[in-house]
């Protein structure tokens, strides 16, 4: 297998350009963990032209609600969750900067669009892979919606946390890709 | 009659929580690093690799392998000559109550409309059968989200048959990809009624991996799934290879004559479950 990819947040528009569907990353720098909840009050602020607690350009969100920290952890079990349930709220916000995602399984036909239009990539982190993963997030402080638990908004920071770039800016796709090379049964 | 302690029960059931979350059962792990030996995608080797130093971690630690520690579902038998010295669904309640607290697992329990999260990963799923015997057999089964949206049941004609239900679990399978965080194993109930066929694809997850249904042509129904999935070629997280699925568990029940339900529960690679008898 190839080396990894070193990329480094925020992710400016030729970062992104730089990433293809396969690549493997270790990313460092800051991510912010949002979910469905979590989501659903970030778009309702932008339809009533609110502030949002995080500046979106540039920024990469992590898909997870991790577990509660035992004491002396940053954070507990802390993997990806399924993107597809954030692709009602996705265009909106790539329409706003956003230049990445992390989480696990497919997007639809409107997101994978609106990463082409807005320059954005979507990495796939190994689900389950929890407590791995969790020894990359070096810091972990809530930055909005603490009534949310482990959905609440979290600022991350993070030292080579593994995933891999599943649609790249350009349209390409590592699910149809894979599947493609590996399947032996025909399509219907 | 034998009296059994709900106090103890809820220990129990509070021990089952934390230890189900944190150590992999050893036929899930055994199958994994089967699947590492045998998948074709480098990636997909990579992915399980991961998986594999995963669930060592969080043994190793004592952390949870996922961060969906899952809704707490419970199968239990209660043998005819065993009485409970209080409320049943009180004694494991509180046990999941306080596993969930003491383990530092996740509170993945909320109303269903407004969303509002329970605090404790209460009320836990109880199913009980009344069996021969004085013992309490308690199965846990704590399931993610990831794994139980992809599930699905459908009433098909009778005269679909064996062929319609080998395509509708192998049009689930597809539909879900990379979603239940593959490589999985499939639960499939079928015949019973509606509800009896989800229970049954449920139970079904409860079986060692791999280990077949004793009546043969079931099995052969099973072991031709497996094959026919693994060649879908989704792979390890969606990402492209040859194992898709650890096994294919069926479990069957008569059924009306005019109906032929089907019911599929996918449990991710992480098949969390234990048991414990009192």
């Amino acid at each position: 297998m190839t080396e990894p990819i070193k990329i480094t947040t925020p992710l400016s528009e030729e970062d992104v350009m730089k990433l293809h569907a396969g690549n493997k990353v270790l990313i460092s720098g800051v991510i912010y963990t949002a979910r469905d909840a979590a989501h659903k009050r970030l778009i309702e602020l932008i339809y009533r032209e609110k502030e949002l607690p995080l500046e979106l350009n540039g920024q990469v969100i992590y898909y997870v609600g991790p577990t509660p920290a035992k004491p002396g952890q940053v954070i507990g079990s802390a993997g990806p969750t399924t993107s597809g349930r954030m692709d009602a709220y996705t265009p909106k916000l790539l329409s706003l900067g956003l230049r990445g995602m992390i989480g696990k399984g497919a997007r639809n036909r409107e997101v994978i669009e609106a990463m082409k239009k807005y320059k954005a990539v979507y990495f796939a982190a190994v689900g389950g892979a929890a407590a791995l993963i969790a020894r990359s997030i070096k810091k972990a402080e809530i930055v909005a919606y603490e009534d949310l638990g482990a959905e609440a908004i979290r600022r991350l920071e993070v030292v080579d946390f593994p995933a891999i770039v599943v649609n790249d800016a350009y349209g390409a796709d590592l699910f149809q890709q894979g599947v493609e090379k590996y399947r032996r049964a025909p399509r219907d | 009659m034998r009296t059994i302690s709900a106090i103890e029960i809820t220990k129990k059931v509070r021990e089952l929580c934390i230890s189900a979350a944190c150590i992999l059962e050893p036929d899930v792990a055994a199958a994994l690093r089967t699947a590492r030996d045998t998948e074709q995608s480098p990636l997909g080797k990579e992915v399980l690799g991961q998986i594999i130093d995963n669930f060592e971690i969080a043994g190793k630690e004592g952390v949870p392998m996922c961060q969906d520690t899952g809704i707490s579902v419970f199968f239990i038998d209660i043998g005819r000559e065993a009485v409970i010295d209080g409320s049943l669904a009180d004694a494991v309640n509180e046990g999941v109550r306080q596993g969930y607290k003491d383990g530092y697992l996740r509170k993945s329990v909320c109303h269903p409309l407004t969303r509002v999260n329970t605090g404790d990963n209460t009320p836990a799923i109880i199913h009980t059968s009344i069996v021969d015997g004085d013992r309490l057999t308690i199965k846990f089964a704590p399931k993610g989200a990831g794994s139980e949206n992809m599930s699905r049941l459908k009433m098909l004609k009778p005269s679909e048959g064996p062929i319609g239900i080998k395509t509708f679990v192998l049009e689930t399978i597809r539909e879900a990809g990379g979603n239940p965080c593959p490589p999985i194993v499939v639960g499939v109930g079928i015949g019973g009624s509606f509800e009896v066929s989800a229970i049954l694809s449920k139970k079904a997850l409860l079986r060692k991996v791999g280990a077949p249904n004793p009546d043969p042509e079931v099995n052969a129904m099973e072991v031709e799934l497996l094959g026919l999935i693994n060649e879908l070629g989704i792979g390890p997280m969606g990402f492209g290879g040859t194992v898709t699925a650890l096994g294919v568990h069926i479990e069957t029940h008569p059924c009306h004559i005019a109906s032929l339900p089907v019911a599929i529960n996918i449990q991710c690679h992480a098949g969390r479950h234990k048991e414990v008898v009192i």
